[in-house]
Formats: C-alpha cells, structure tokens, sequence
C-alpha cells in the first residue's frame, strides 16, 4: 500500500440509509474512509477481532486487513502517541479512545503533541488525526463511562471538535473530520449509537456542510434551544411538548463544538430572541458559556431575555439511578424556556 | 549528597571502528563542544534566554545519530540532542533558533532533516517514534526509528507504554536512552529503581544494552547493531548510553545546591573528546595536523552557526496564527485581523 499525506478531497458523502443505527453510519463511514484512502488505519482498545465494545469497527478487520484495523495494548497516551508518529510518516490514523473518561490518560498526548504537531513544525508535519471518543452519558455505565469532554478539548489550540447527534449526520461528520487534515476529536454519543429513530429533515442538502456547520433540526419561532450530541434529541422531545402548548422551539445542533457556529447561533436566535443552551457536562466552564457568549455578542440587540443554560450539576458524573437526575430532563428545559418567555 | 562515579565498563576499550569514521566522528563531537560553548555563550549575553547543554555527551549522541541510516531512519529528539541533530546534518541555525526562543520547535525542516522538532516533553516523543516506525513497518519500508530520551523520562508512563507497545507491535525502533546521571537535580538512584535502565528491555521482550556512553565507538557499534536488528524484522531495541551531564541542567541551574564538585572532577577525567582524540593517536588514525585542522574548522563552523542564529530575523507576529489548523477557521481569522488591528 502506498500511504499519502493528504486524503482525498471527497465530493458529498452519501448518508447510509434512513433506518440505520448510529454504530451503523459511523461503521459505514470508516469502512468508506479505509476504502477511499489507503493510508487510513483504525487502531485501538478492542477495535480489531472484537469490533470495538460498541461494535462501531465490527468488521473492518475482516474487509480491511489486519494491518489497517488492528488491536492495541491498554496504553491511551501510546495509542494518541502513536497517531503523531504514523501521521509524520504519511498516514491517516483513526484511534479510538474506548471511553470519555479513558481520554483523561492520553491527554497529554492530545494535548501536547498531536493539537501542536503542525505549529511546532511550521506546517511540515500535519496532523490529520481522528481521535474518536465514545462519549457523554445516559447508559448507566460504570464511573469515568459517562464524561462529557468537549469544554476541554475546545479550549486546546489546534483542536477541532466534533459530536454528531443522529446516524445521517455521523456518518458525514465522521468521513469529513477523517479527511480533514486538522486533528479532530471525535465525541460519539453512546446514548444514541443503537438509536432508530429517524431524524428530522435537515436545513442544508445532505453533505454541502462547512466545517464548524450548525444545522437548525427543528423550526420555531419561539426560542431555540442550542445542543448536541445525545441532548439534541431531547431537546427535540422538549419541543414536541412545547408545541403542545403553542410554544415554538427552534432546535440548533451545534455539530461542531470547535469551530463553533457563531454566525448560525446569531442567525437563529436573531430570529427567536430567546435561547437556551443544554448539555450534560458540568455547567461551569461548561461549553454552554461559551456559546452563551457568542449569542450576545452576535444577538444582543434582539435578545428578549438572558441566555439560559441547562446542564449537568457540578458534581462528579453519577451511577445509574442517579443519571436521571443529573442528566438536563425535557421538564428542566421546559422550565428554561419559561424563563425566558418570562422575561 | 550522591556521588555517582563512572562504571568500571567504562575503563574497557571499545570496538575500533574504521579510521575515516573515527576521524568524522571525532570531528562532529568537536564541532558539538565548540558550538555548544558558543550557545552558552549567548544565552550569558542575552541573545538566549536559556540553553540546555549537552556537554559530556557528545560520544552518546554523535556516535547514535551516525549509525543511522540518513536516507532512511528517523530521530525523535527531546531538546538536549544538539549534536544528534549535528551528525545528521541538520540546519543548525534552524536547530539553535529554537534555544533563541524564535520558534519552539526550531527553525529547520523536520521532515527533510528526518529530525523531528524539539519536544520538551521528555516521555511524549517516544510513543511517536514507535507509531512512526510502524508506519515503515506497514508501508513496507525499511527505516528505523530512533528515540531519544534521558534517564529522567525514563520514569515517565508514555516511555512504559511506548516500549510495551513496540514489543507488542514488533515495530522497528530502536530506544537510546542517554542516562546522563542527573534528572535535574535529581540522581539516578532518586530516579531509576532498580539502578538500570537497560535492565527494563527485558520486560518489553526487548534486547537491552548498557554501553559507555562516552565511548563514541561503543554507542556506534551498540546502536548500529540494534538499528540492523530492527531493519531486518527483528524488532525494537534499547540501548543505555552511560554518561555523565557535565554541564548544569540548563543555564538557569545552580549544581552547587545538590551535586558534589567532586563527582565532576571524577567524571571529568572521563570526557568523551580527549578520550576520542587518545584513540584516534594510539591507533594511529590521526596526526597533529589532523587536529589542528579539525580545531580550526569546527571552530569556523561553530561560528558561523553563532553569528547566523544571532542574525536570525525575529518571526512575524502573523506566524501566531499560521500554523494553528491546515483548514483555517473562520473564528482564528477574526481573532487574526483584532491583532491586526489592536496588536499588529
């Protein structure tokens, strides 16, 4: 095989069909990445025989070769490590990173080395690196199962940052962070991966998205409530229920949590005049400020009422009976949204 | 405080190597110590803001870098591999830019040098040095790589991890450990448990060498043995360069808090350069011309590679967002044209 340091440039990846899972869109497009580049290579914790423990790699062994899809130690920071090293000799890694909390011991690697690999160079070595995350909670798994990274990871130069919300948009997000030349983590929301619901229209044609697109879900004229990952589909439950009541609630899924969508934030909210910003990691320092920044500073005349956050406490992320109440529920986000039409 | 004297392997004669390499590599280390001297001297009048020597080493890393296949291998330096980057023909200027503190990673081209940027990370290099080896190795390809670290990140986890997982994957990387006896201000025995470095090798289903580290002919033949293993299929190896950091840990050090003068003086008698030049007389491989040239020469080098990063050109402020992303962002644009107009 012969590697190459820059994948091909890609015309609109075609979504997989309508009823599929997300563990099958995001399977779909690494198999696609493997086939249309060569010097793709998979590797990680349990990604090779097993297909990975959410089965996202099962059978790209088998189709691929042991060679691209292979099995690694227990080793995070030598698995991120690793992806610097075969980046500077001309491939195109796609680690995994087994669970969120799991990425705290590659960190430094991320961190250090693969966000600033191209700067230190000068631009002569490129990292194009997909560090993919299993990520977020709502599974009831064990302790450091269930994190929510991304405030870390968008707040580290040189990083891009990525969390689909339904199986059609991971499927494009995934084949376009994997031919990016720019590092990208990769937060999968595992909440979601077995997931059959199809999902809403989407505003733009499938594929003509930017990186650091949003994309409005749901249309209202209401408010809009800002997400992503698995808190986009309960933000749209929020909405159907709003809607009920003759509330309607836009839904901006965010996609890309680096860059962010300022602009698609002010155009949304420009137009509802209230928003509320929902996620499951800790609400300080949580992405939500951020966002909630970029709101005023993109909305602040037609703003009808300070931005709202519901979030994860700032608590240690909980066990299984606990995850219900720590998780933002359709009733807090209710709640939200009244006190921003109250205001 | 602990006296680390040298180990008695180090009185034991090394390999002879053939004349002409005795004669280059003693020239490479000589030109090491004179440019050295130059970079200490720059950072006393101001031109660095700090400097890490590697005086004392220079058999370690020259004698390493040499066995390499400069066409073929790659090096993972951390930020004390001045003479590796030397031996294997490095831009210079680029290489000390980054002591200048003009660029961290220097100013050369890492990817046409086969020298990748200065890391000051000590253990992050060596995990990349195992990917890119396997990357020869799934490409099909026979370079090697080599990873330098210190007796210091010998502690770190990604070292542990790197080794495990370059025996696991059989990846063709050779490991050289410089253990100079000090991590800082901290000896090897506060440092390395069980006293070896080399020992570990035997964890990772590794071959592992002790050498003379300030035997440049030893470091020759250990590495250039362990380089032929791995291009052949037969995997990674370490390699234990044992030498002594004759010089503080950087300039802004003060060995007088925590090292005794008297392993110094010890260690001193044991400098890699008049020991290469006794070789290289005993054998009979050089006369006093030889010298004499080489002095003159190096010298000239040095000072060109002085007076060329002293004359270095500051970066730009724009190089701050240049390299950040390969696909530019819309928001570091705007952050961007606010420097431009309130910075810039």
């Amino acid at each position: 095989m012969s590697p190459t340091a820059t994948g091909t440039a890609g015309g609109a990846a075609e979504a997989p069909a309508p009823a599929a899972t997300m563990r099958e869109a995001l399977n779909r497009a690494l198999d696609e990445a493997l086939t249309e580049d060569p010097a793709t290579l998979v590797f990680g914790e349990d990604v090779g025989r097993l297909g990975g423990v959410f089965r996202v790699t099962d059978g790209l062994q088998r189709r691929h070769g042991e060679h691209r899809v292979f099995d690694t130690p227990l080793s995070e920071a030598a698995i991120a490590g690793m992806a610097v090293g075969l980046a500077m000799n001309g491939w195109r890694p796609v680690p995994e990173l087994q669970f969120d909390g799991f990425a705290y011991p590659a960190l430094d690697q991320i961190v250090n080395q693969i966000a600033r690999m191209n700067y230190r160079s000068r631009g002569t070595a490129p990292m194009p690196v997909t560090v993919r995350v299993p990520s977020f909670g709502g599974i009831q798994a064990p302790e450091h199962h269930g994190e929510s990274l991304e405030a870390v990871f968008a707040h580290v130069p040189g990083l891009k940052v990525a969390a689909p919300s339904d199986a059609a948009d991971a499927y494009r997000l995934l084949l376009q962070s994997v031919r990016s030349d720019d590092p990208v983590v990769f937060m999968e929301p595992k909440a979601r991966y077995w997931d059959r619901v199809d999902s809403p229209a989407p505003s733009a044609p499938d594929g003509d998205l930017p990186v650091g697109a949003s994309r409005v879900v749901r249309r209202g004229r209401h408010a809009t409530l800002v997400a992503w990952g698995a808190m986009v589909h309960r933000c749209l439950q929020a909405a159907e229920f709003a809607a009920e009541d003759g509330v309607e609630l836009e839904v901006l899924d965010l996609r890309w949590l680096k860059p962010l969508d300022s602009a698609g934030l002010a155009e949304s909210v420009r137009r509802t005049r209230r928003a509320v910003v929902v996620h499951e990691a800790p609400l300080t320092a949580g992405l939500g400020g951020e966002v909630s920044a970029l709101i005023t500073e993109g909305a602040f005349s037609r703003l009808a009422a300070p931005v709202q956050r519901v979030a994860g406490f700032d608590v240690p992320y909980p066990a299984g009976p606990l995850e219900p109440q720590y998780l933002p529920t359709v009733d807090r986000i209710l709640f939200a949204v009244q006190r921003t039409l109250g205001a | 405080m602990p006296t680390g004297e040298p180990p008695a392997s180090q009185e034991e004669p090394g390999p002879a190597l053939p004349a002409e390499l005795s004669r280059r590599l003693y020239r490479t280390m000589l030109t090491a110590r004179l440019l050295d001297a130059e970079a200490v001297a720059l950072q006393r009048q101001g031109v660095f803001p700090a400097y890490v020597s590697l005086r004392g080493q220079e058999a370690a890393q020259v004698g390493s870098a040499a066995a390499m296949d400069r066409e073929r291998d790659f090096a993972f330096p951390t930020y004390r591999e001045m003479a590796v980057a030397l031996t294997l023909g490095v831009d210079m200027v680029g290489y000390m830019a980054s002591h200048r503190a003009l660029w961290h990673g220097g100013l050369y081209d890492p990817m046409a040098s086969r020298f990748a940027p200065v890391n000051a990370v000590v253990g992050g290099p060596v995990p990349h040095a195992v990917g890119w080896a396997l990357g020869e190795k799934l490409a099909g390809r026979t370079g090697c790589a080599v990873s330098y670290f210190g007796d210091g990140a010998s502690s770190e986890g990604d070292v542990h991890e790197a080794m495990n997982l370059a025996g696991v994957l059989g990846a063709p990387v050779v490991f050289v450990c410089q253990n100079n006896g000090w991590a800082l201000s901290v000896p090897n025995e506060g440092q390395v448990a069980g006293g070896s470095v080399a020992a570990r090798a035997a964890g990772y289903g590794m071959p592992g060498t002790a050498v003379d580290g300030n035997d440049a002919a030893a470091v020759y033949t250990a590495v250039g043995a362990a380089l032929e293993r791995a291009r052949s299929g037969g995997g990674p190896s370490l390699v234990e360069a044992l030498t002594y950091r004759a010089a503080p840990h950087s300039t802004s050090d003060d060995t007088s808090r925590y090292r005794d003068p008297a392993e110094e003086r010890s260690w001193a008698g044991r400098d890699p350069l008049p020991r290469a030049r006794a070789a290289l007389e005993a054998a009979g491989d050089a006369d006093a011309a030889f010298f004499e040239r080489a002095e003159a020469e190096c010298r000239t080098e040095a000072e060109r590679v002085r007076d060329g990063v002293s004359a270095a050109p500051e970066p730009p402020g724009s190089d701050l967002f240049a390299h950040v992303f390969r696909e530019p962002t819309e928001e570091l644009a705007r952050q961007r044209r606010v420097w431009q107009e309130e910075v810039g």
